[in-house]
């Protein structure tokens, strides 16, 4: 019998697969797939602090083995979400959830963290320094080791739950970023969010999307996002969520052999809803065909 | 909504670009006309949401335009070949008037198909106007036709039927409701032109079809809604341009 726990800054999860934040909405959209209680928990849509529609429309391009999204953090806002979203979460998940933050401001994400921290449903903060998205504000934080020290600090100071950073792949020298979050107080890096791309329709000859660039992300991804858990995970000290691209139980082993403690599944959920839960059930698969008896001890 | 796979009956051309894809599976989650499903197709990383044009206990049946790799993928399909669906999508149209009139233009008249059978079914008198560009993309006429429909065509070219669009052909026509499907500035004319209540199925590119993604998010007099989940079907008093 292979074991398939990990732990998460002191938090035990059944299983390291956990559905990435603007894959997952707010779990309810899942439930006529699955039971959303077999994960290992899910990273929820990212909230802000006002309402949000996001970006005009097309927000989606296809790509080889992948696609590109330019939602723009739409959202019902923190006070909707603490008020219709999260009760009725809890009416069909029965474990701890992390919550993904966004913001425009080092107040923004204040704001919402500290409203978020009397959550007791909320076991994890995740603050999206890296939404490509957006204008001002979002990756901005991410792309300089100074704004995300910054955010991450104010966002300490208003919580007492564990709070992983979710760092943009479009910079220089990630591990920079990530070595100044933790310095700041991180307890943990979430990497990696979209890389920027874009896509052109030739017969009108004008950009796919109508915000011109948006977050590339799928199994392309994959090979960039594990070489970025391999450098971070081996330069900082504290646990690192790994995602981008992952699509199957192999892709999870690759993270978790990379150094990442668990890992996240995104785009994989909106090919096929029951990405997660072919994951799960492939995993022990795997695990015996590889001989490996638990995921805590494999880091490379 | 369900996930499950589907084999193929038959596939073949209707017009240059517009193909008839008959399936067999498992069709329960279908519930409604204006429905939509979103195929997988090898090669394509993003499903394909194409439009229910009609569904028994175990067929389906899609008529869909060649526009791009995904659909050119699809009219290679043999019979025998399988495909991985998800069903059931969207709210569909809701059943109601006692004499409605039908709206649509080119792939946007499949789903009012099986919305007209269903009409024809509660014993509703249906007019249907079908647009077209021309002649030679004309399909679905001869079935409207034999469910009992009043059946007017259209075309931009003058080419056959009423010369110009769907909403050139309303004059001295009675309704109390309409349903509508078909490209937005047909859409847009048919706000203009229609006088009673209506529903307006919309298209838009989709991340994942069912709602969680917010790739296809629109806004209305309600709210945000979601083409794929809260649509694609919006009431007249509902939408904003």
């Amino acid at each position: 019998m292979v074991d398939l726990r990990v732990d998460l800054c002191g938090i035990a999860l059944s299983n390291p697969v956990i559905p990435a934040s603007g894959t997952f909405g707010y779990g309810n959209e899942f439930r006529e797939f699955y039971d959303p209680n077999i994960l290992g928990t899910f990273s929820f849509k990212g909230t802000t602090r006002e309402p949000r529609f996001g970006n005009p429309t097309p927000r989606i391009a296809e790509c080889t083995a992948g696609m590109i999204n330019a939602v723009g953090l739409q959202n019902p806002g923190i006070d909707a979400v603490l008020a219709t979203e999260l009760p009725r979460l809890k009416t069909f998940f029965h474990k701890p959830v992390i919550a993904n933050i966004g913001g425009f401001s080092v107040e923004d994400y204040a704001y919402c963290c500290e409203k978020i921290d009397a959550e007791p449903c909320v076991g994890w903060i995740e603050v999206n320094i890296s939404c490509p998205n957006v204008r001002h504000g979002g990756m901005s934080f991410g792309t300089d080791p100074a704004g995300a020290a910054a955010v991450t600090k104010a966002v300490k100071a208003v919580t007492t739950k564990p709070v992983f950073v979710k760092l943009s792949p479009n910079v220089t020298d990630i591990v920079e970023i990530a070595k100044a979050c933790e310095d700041a107080g991180a307890d943990g890096i979430s990497l990696i969010n979209t890389l920027l791309g874009m896509r052109i329709d030739l017969a009108r000859r004008r950009p796919v999307i109508a915000n011109t660039m948006g977050g590339f992300s799928g199994p392309a991804v994959f090979p960039v996002a594990l070489r970025m858990v391999y450098q971070v995970a081996h330069a900082v000290g504290v646990p690192v969520m790994g995602m981008g691209g992952v699509s199957s139980a192999r892709d999870v082993l690759e993270m978790l052999m990379a150094g990442a403690t668990a890992v996240q599944v995104g785009a994989a959920n909106l090919v096929n809803p029951c990405a997660c839960r072919d994951i799960i059930e492939d995993l022990p698969v795997e695990m015996e065909r590889l001989g490996i008896s638990n995921l805590r001890e494999l880091r490379i | 909504m369900q996930q499950t796979t589907f084999q193929v009956l038959a596939n073949r051309p209707l017009t240059d670009a517009v193909y008839r894809m008959e399936l067999q599976g498992d069709t329960t989650a279908i519930t409604r006309p204006g429905q939509f499903v979103n195929l997988h197709i090898d090669g394509c990383y993003l499903r394909r949401p194409i439009s229910v044009c009609d569904w028994d206990g175990q067929t389906l049946t899609l008529i869909y335009k060649v526009v791009g790799e995904g659909t050119r993928r699809m009219a290679q399909a043999r019979k025998g070949d399988t495909f991985d669906l998800l069903t059931g999508l969207g709210n569909g149209y809701t059943l109601r008037g006692n004499a409605p009139l039908l709206l649509g233009g080119g792939v946007g008249i499949p789903p009012l198909y099986g919305l007209a059978k269903r009409l024809r079914a509660a014993g509703k008198p249906v007019t249907a106007v079908l647009g077209f560009n021309t002649a030679s993309e004309i399909f679905l006429r001869d079935e409207f036709s034999a469910l009992g429909c009043r059946v007017l065509v259209t075309t931009a070219d003058g080419s056959a039927g009423i010369p110009g669009f769907v909403t050139d052909a309303l004059a001295g026509l009675s309704y109390d409701t309409f349903y509508t499907c078909g490209p937005e500035p047909m859409l847009r004319a048919v706000y203009a032109a229609t006088v009673t209540g209506g529903q307006f199925s919309f298209e838009e590119r989709m991340g994942c079809g069912f709602g969680a993604c917010m790739g296809c998010s629109c806004k209305t007099v309600t709210g945000y809604k979601r083409i794929c989940k809260d649509g694609p079907v919006l009431e007249k008093e509902e939408i904003l341009w």
